[in-house]
Parts: C-alpha cells; sequence; structure tokens
C-alpha cells in the first residue's frame, strides 16, 4: 500500500490551501483560482523546464514555512519555487509584487510592436490580458522599437519576431515533442530572437503546437493569417480519429457560419493546452465533414474572447472576499491614509453598512 | 612592506615553468594533504582560514564546500571560474599567466578535499593565450606525477580540463558557466537547486574564483589559523587588487587588508597616486558593477572613519553611503572624467553583455543605455534621471541572476551621489558636449551627523 502522503499547508493572500509536496506556488495558487493566481507568460505546465524567465509571476514569501518562518529577502518566481509546509505568500495583497510585475509588463511592452489591431492573435493573446490588468495607461519608452529581419519558418508558421516576448515556450515544445529541434535563440540580450540559424522551415508533424503555446502573436497559423478576428469566431469543441500515435485528434474548431476557419488544440482556464495535436489535424481537416462534433467550448478564460456572448461562458471564482478574510470588499482604500476626520481605531471595512459621519465622531 | 601570500614568487625568473616553482617550495601543499590529512581536514583548514570566495559575493568558501552534496555513486565536480570579464578586473589573468602552476596546486588540493575526479577551468575567450599556458603547467605537473591516477601513490585520481568560453560575460555566473561548461547557451539556471546539489550534468559541483582557489595554496602551507591571522575582522588574508584608471601605476597588487584606501591610492608602494597631479574625483572600488563612491565618501566613512581596503569597511553605509569590495577591480576617476559618460559606458557593456532570457534585465539594460545616452549628448531631460532610478528600481532584485542587480547598481549609485552632474548635463546640452564637470564639491569634507 503506497504511503499517505502529508499535505502541505500554504497560504497564499489569507486563503489556506492543502497542496501535495512538490507543487510550485503558482499551481497552488491556480488550485484556488480567480484573481490569486499569478499570471505567467512563459511557465507551461506541460512543458518541462519552463518558467522563470518572463518574471510576471514573481510574489512575495512573508514566511518560508513552520520551521523556518523568516521571509524570503527577494520576490521569488512562483512558478518555479515549490511550497513548504506553513508558507505565507503574498500575491495581490503585496505592494511589492504589485510594482515589480507592473514594472515587468513596462519592460515586456516598451519593445512590442501593440500592432494589436492587426495582429491574429489579439483577443486571445496573453500579453494583451496582463496589459490590462497590471499595466500602465501609457508608455514611457520614447526610443524606436526593435525590429528584426524576417525569417521564413516554412508554410504552416508565420514568425514575427517584434512580437516575440522569449518566453522560450517554443523552444521547450519542440525539444519535447518533437524529435528533432530546428529553432532555437540566437544572440543574447536585447537582440537575441526565435529563429532557425540556416533558414529552415519547421516541418515536424507536431510543430503546429508551437502556435498553441506562444502566449503572443510572435507564431501564428499562415492558414488563418489574416482571415478573421478570433472573437467573431465561434469555437466548437470536437474530435477525429487521427491515425497518428501521439494526437487523440480532440481539438476546438473556430467556425465562423458554417465555415471552420482554424482548428487549435483544446485550451483550459490557464490557456494551457489539454492535449497536444498533430499538423494534419491542425491545417488540413478544414471541412465539418472531417469531424465529430461534440458542441460548443466552455470559454472560462477570462480574456476578450470572453466578452463574446458564447453558451455556458464560466466566469471565473471570485476570491476577493476570501482574500479580505471575510470582510466585503467596499473599501479597499486604507481611509486613515486620506482622511483626518476619523477615529484612529476603526476599520471601515469592518462597520455594518455604509460609513456614515457618526462611525468617525470622536466624542 | 605588506605580507605576500600569493604573488610571493611572481617575479621569480622562470616561476612559470614546473622546475623553477618546483625549486621555490612549490607543491609542497598537495605533497601535505594528500598524504597527511584527509578530505573533510582540508575542508576545516579551509574554514579555519575564514577565507571568502575572491569571485566578488565574498561567501565564506569552507561553508560552500561543506554544503557539496555528497550522495553514493555520483561523481562530484570542482569547476574553477576563470571567467574573469567584470570591466576593471585582471587579477585572475595575472595569476593564470605568471604562475600558472599556483592555480593548478591549489585546484589539486581543492579537488582532493571535494572528491573531484575531473577538474575543469573555464576560461574566458578572450584571454586566447593563457589555455596554452594552463595546459603546459597541467602537462609538467602530470609529468611530474601530481596529476592523472593514483597522485603520489595516495590512491587518489583526478584530471585538469582547460574549456575555453566563447567570450561572454554573463558565463562568468556559476550556473550559466555551467551550461556553456555542459554545451549549452550560456543561461543561467534558475536556483534552487544550487550547484553544491544538482551542477554539471546534475552532479554537486562547487564553482571557485582563481583567486580562491590559489589561496588554498598559502592556507595549507601555513595553516588555517595562521592565514587568519592576517587582515581584520571577517576579512582574512591577502586580496588581490587589480588597479586602474587615472592612476601613476597601474597594476595588480597584493594587499592584505589592513591598508586604507587613501594610502591605497596615494602610496608609492601601491597605485602611487593620482596621473598627470590631478585631484581624485570618484572610485570604483570592486570591478564595475559595484556602486561607484564619490572622493569624499571612497576616504572615510559616513561616520567619519578611514575607509579600509577589506570587505565590511567598503561596504561600512550599506548602498547609499557605501560601496563593495566585490572582485577587486579598482576603478579611479580623476576630475576629468564624466560620470555620466562612465556610467553611460557601464550600462552600455551590461546591454549588451546581458543574456536576454528574463525580461527585466533584456528590455531594462537597453533602456536605461538609451536614456543615458541621450542624457550624454544634451538630449535629456530632467525627468530622465528619475526615469532612470525607478528603471534600475524594477530592475534590481527582479531578475534570475545578479547581472539584472549589476547592470542596476552602477546606475542608482551614479544618480544617488552624482545627480548634480546629470542635472547640470541636462541644463547645459552645449557646454555639456565640449566640457566636462570637473570636480565641483566631490571632494569636499563630509558633514558628520552628530548624535542629537
Amino acid at each position: 500500500m503506497a504511503e499517505e502522503k502529508k499535505l502541505l499547508k500554504v497560504t497564499i493572500d489569507n486563503i489556506t490551501v492543502e497542496v501535495e509536496p512538490g507543487t510550485s506556488i503558482l499551481q497552488a495558487a491556480r488550485k484556488i483560482g480567480g484573481d490569486v493566481a499569478p499570471p505567467a507568460m512563459c511557465y507551461y505546465s506541460k512543458l518541462k523546464g519552463t518558467g522563470g524567465k518572463c518574471r510576471t509571476c514573481l510574489v512575495e514569501v512573508a514566511a518560508g514555512s513552520t520551521a523556518d518562518p523568516r521571509p524570503m529577502p527577494k520576490l521569488v518566481a512562483s512558478c518555479r519555487t515549490n511550497v513548504m509546509d506553513g508558507m505565507v505568500v503574498k500575491n495581490i495583497t503585496s505592494e511589492k509584487v504589485i510594482d515589480a510585475r507592473n514594472g515587468v509588463v513596462e519592460m515586456l511592452l516598451i519593445n512590442h510592436p501593440l500592432d494589436c489591431p492587426i495582429c491574429d492573435q489579439a483577443g486571445e493573446c496573453h500579453l494583451q490580458d496582463l496589459s490590462y490588468e497590471n499595466g500602465r495607461p501609457g508608455t514611457r519608452y520614447e526610443f524606436a522599437r526593435r525590429t528584426f529581419e524576417k525569417h521564413d519558418l516554412g508554410p504552416y508558421i508565420q514568425l514575427h519576431m517584434t512580437r516575440c516576448i522569449l518566453c522560450y515556450r517554443c523552444v521547450f515544445t519542440a525539444d519535447q515533442l518533437t524529435n528533432k529541434r530546428v529553432h532555437g535563440v540566437l544572440d543574447r540580450g536585447d537582440h537575441s530572437e526565435i529563429a532557425t540559424y540556416i533558414h529552415q522551415s519547421l516541418d515536424n508533424d507536431f510543430i503546429g503546437n508551437i502556435i498553441d503555446v506562444c502566449p503572443v502573436g510572435a507564431l501564428t497559423d499562415k492558414t488563418f493569417r489574416f482571415k478573421n478576428r478570433v472573437w467573431f469566431l465561434k469555437p466548437v469543441d470536437a474530435h477525429r480519429d487521427c491515425n497518428h500515435p501521439g494526437c487523440k485528434g480532440k481539438v476546438t474548431l473556430w467556425y465562423r457560419g458554417d465555415e471552420v476557419f482554424r482548428v487549435t488544440a483544446r485550451k483550459d482556464q490557464w490557456g494551457e493546452v489539454e492535449d497536444w495535436i498533430c499538423n494534419e489535424c491542425r491545417f488540413e481537416k478544414k471541412k465539418t465533414s472531417d469531424w465529430t462534433i461534440e458542441g460548443p467550448t466552455k470559454v472560462s478564460r477570462h480574456s476578450v474572447i470572453s466578452q463574446g456572448h458564447y453558451v455556458g461562458v464560466q466566469r471565473p471564482q471570485e476570491v476577493l472576499y476570501d482574500v479580505l478574510d471575510g470582510r466585503k470588499p467596499k473599501l479597499l482604500m486604507d481611509i486613515h491614509s486620506v482622511s483626518e476626520v476619523n477615529r484612529p481605531d476603526i476599520d471601515l471595512s469592518k462597520i455594518e453598512g455604509p460609513a456614515h459621519s457618526t462611525d468617525f465622531k470622536n466624542d | 612592506m605588506a605580507r605576500k601570500l600569493l604573488l610571493e614568487k611572481a617575479n621569480v625568473p622562470g616561476i612559470r615553468g614546473y622546475e623553477v616553482y618546483r625549486r621555490e617550495g612549490g607543491y609542497a601543499s598537495v605533497e601535505k594533504a594528500l598524504k597527511n590529512m584527509t578530505p573533510d581536514q582540508v575542508t576545516d583548514e579551509v574554514k579555519k582560514s575564514g577565507l571568502r570566495g575572491r569571485g566578488g559575493a565574498g561567501f565564506p568558501t569552507g561553508m560552500k564546500w561543506s554544503f557539496l552534496a555528497k550522495p553514493e555513486g555520483v561523481p562530484r565536480y570542482l569547476v574553477c571560474n576563470a571567467d574573469e570579464s567584470e570591466p576593471g578586473t585582471f587579477k585572475d589573468r595575472y595569476l593564470m599567466e605568471f604562475l600558472p602552476h599556483l592555480l593548478i596546486e591549489g585546484l589539486i588540493v581543492s579537488s582532493y578535499a571535494l572528491g573531484s575526479k575531473a577538474t575543469y577551468i573555464y576560461i574566458r575567450g578572450e584571454y586566447a593565450w593563457i589555455p596554452d599556458i594552463l595546459e603546459q603547467a597541467i602537462a609538467e605537473a602530470r609529468a611530474a606525477g601530481f596529476l592523472g591516477k593514483n597522485i603520489l601513490g595516495t590512491g587518489f585520481d583526478c584530471e585538469i580540463y582547460v574549456h575555453r568560453g566563447a567570450g561572454a560575460y554573463i558565463c562568468g555566473e556559476e550556473t550559466a558557466l555551467l551550461e556553456s561548461l555542459e554545451g549549452k547557451r550560456g543561461n543561467p539556471r534558475i536556483k534552487p537547486p544550487f550547484p553544491a546539489v544538482r551542477g554539471a550534468w546534475d552532479c554537486p559541483t562547487v564553482v571557485n574564483n582563481v583567486e580562491t582557489l590559489a589561496a588554498v595554496v598559502p592556507i595549507m602551507n601555513i595553516g588555517g589559523e595562521e592565514y587568519a591571522k592576517i587582515g581584520v575582522g571577517k576579512s582574512t588574508g591577502t586580496k588581490l587588487i587589480s588597479a586602474c584608471g587615472n592612476i601613476n601605476k597601474p597594476g595588480v597588487y597584493e594587499i592584505d587588508m589592513t591598508i586604507s584606501v587613501e594610502e591605497f591610492i596615494y602610496s608609492d608602494e601601491y597605485c602611487g597616486g593620482i596621473a598627470n597631479g590631478k585631484r581624485l574625483k570618484a572610485c570604483i572600488p570592486g570591478g564595475s558593477s559595484v556602486p561607484i563612491l564619490p572622493a569624499n565618501l571612497l576616504l572615510k566613512t559616513v561616520k567619519g572613519e578611514k575607509r579600509m581596503m577589506n570587505y565590511e569597511s567598503l561596504s561600512d553605509g550599506g548602498f547609499p553611503k557605501g560601496s563593495m569590495m566585490g572582485s577587486g577591480g579598482f576603478i579611479v576617476l580623476d576630475e576629468d572624467q564624466c560620470v555620466v559618460k562612465h556610467t553611460l559606458t557601464l550600462a552600455r557593456f551590461y546591454r549588451h553583455e546581458s543574456c536576454g532570457q528574463c525580461s527585466p534585465c533584456r528590455e531594462g539594460t537597453g533602456w536605461m543605455e538609451k536614456i543615458l545616452k541621450n542624457i550624454d549628448t544634451g538630449k535629456g531631460k530632467k525627468s530622465d534621471i528619475d526615469l532612470l532610478w525607478d528603471i534600475q528600481r524594477k530592475i534590481e532584485g527582479n531578475t534570475i541572476c545578479p547581472l539584472g542587480d549589476a547592470a542596476a547598481w552602477p546606475v542608482a549609485a551614479a544618480i544617488r551621489h552624482f545627480r548634480d552632474e546629470f542635472e547640470w548635463h541636462v541644463d547645459n546640452p552645449q557646454e555639456c558636449l565640449v566640457r566636462n564637470y570637473g570636480l565641483a564639491h566631490y571632494a569636499d569634507p563630509l558633514e558628520i551627523a552628530t548624535p542629537a
């Protein structure tokens, strides 16, 4: 009989969960869900070795563990830091984290072309979501943005290096899904780029998955390019008997009217692929007759795409009450810092009903 | 005359060859350690010596060695970090070039202490001629029976390999160095796991600086306790300082960490004063990535004490009022130097050397360089200075490896101490192109805050 695993208790933003040893802070936070889960641009749970690079998932560890309750001196990348028993983590309740994340988003955007109006990824772009949630309204960058020479990656995949945030996901995908990786990161620093060193096309049977793992519009589907905006399309779950070993043939078809515009792998609520699909399913099978339709996809990501009127949209769980210790989230601002007409001992979020002048009366 | 442990024999003719080195008492520590001591005793001796890593961080070497995981059946590795790429630091080059056998000797003793049968010297690509010197020394040591199988009949096997880097500053970071050694792209790894647990080829590994490993030789020869008596406090032993910049006698000096910064700059034994009779304006005491200090803060700490050349005194006052010992690259700036231009040079370096793996460093270093370039060429704005400060604040501490910090600190310190020089550049866009700000008040005596 297997020995019962001891579960570790970890508190993230005042919410305690129990997780198995070896779980990362990010995975524990995703278990809670909602706003508590830090954003992740480079981490991909299905790819080994990813994470730690984009720094958007930085969190503050206020207490290392029960055994050693000292806080960690620096913010840590939650995707690559494992939880310890009794760990106390602050994500959205830490001003340091909000500030650092704001900085990271700004850094990611300074050389991003912001060509969303003509980018095929717009609407399902993680960088868009991230900058809506954590970015600042304007840029402080006054210089020409970085550009690259164009690289042709073959008939299926379009590379826009200017949009790339160098998450390395596509490199890991090619390493772990295909038998030979022909593209990689060339050069270093802010001039590093994703490319094949000698121009050649990516033609492995599973290489299409790098389109799905790309968090931005750097790698897009050439067969879908400029055809439609994703929010006009209707996602439908479908499957077919794929002969390719390793491909289960479970996909999402994106319809407009009765025309299939593109085929992608199914994605979960964190935007991660559920099952990898082969190139044949993705690029060749674009007729309804190729597929067995299962029904409308349940859209659960809180991105632009879920703003469309889809059937059965799943909203992310609301965790703000828990984060605020059961109090109502009516005042996120501390009144004491802006007003002097108050009793110093009163916490506005603790009084019942709206605050009146009597609440602030000194006598 | 200060006591010399490393460079004592540096001027003996022919010391680069095995014959002369051996005649001068070389390889005695190998005989002592391998024949009479257990590996743990060697580690204890290093612990007692209080030797601190000479690569920049100053972490106690003995402690680092004792952290090394020792699982059964898994090889352990010692890697010598000779990727000395910090601008202003050239002490390791001097050691390897003139005393290659000292490093080899230190490596054999350290390999014995750590149980490393394959030891690597990772040397930066730009030191193109030094691998030949080292390989010559290794061949001579092997011929004399100090390397290879069954060294001195003790049953200990050790080989030393020289691995050339391709010329990247980032490969001086220990995990990037290991990646590069394994033949991959030199990107720093995410820690933990630390190399002491999973290093080269996923085996426990210790990475030490050249000078640290060379210092093991005198520790073995004179004993750890005796070594700890040299120096002051936790700064034990001797340290090589590579002095450069506007001084009369640039070069590598061995100091015993009991002299003051003022003595080091002005005495004839060391730097010999500022060149051409100019006045001292600023100095970076520990290699390009540590904070720059103006003359007044360099010579005296904020408490009004004399600043000494050791780990504690140089970092006295923390980052706001102090600096760091770092790797010992002592860069002196005289009154004719422009701090803005100097900061731009460093920012350009870090931008070029950032590995591009994590976003704050990849994007932030380039951004800082562009802003500094604007200020330097008279196109800057006042708000740019605050923006610079904000950018460096958002890089520092938020990156995978210390390169982000190393890029942020010089900019932060330059703004902190020389803000009026930056503002002068913004206010006088024409004048700043033809003349420098000069010494200004940077050498004025400090106002010592008296306790109320």
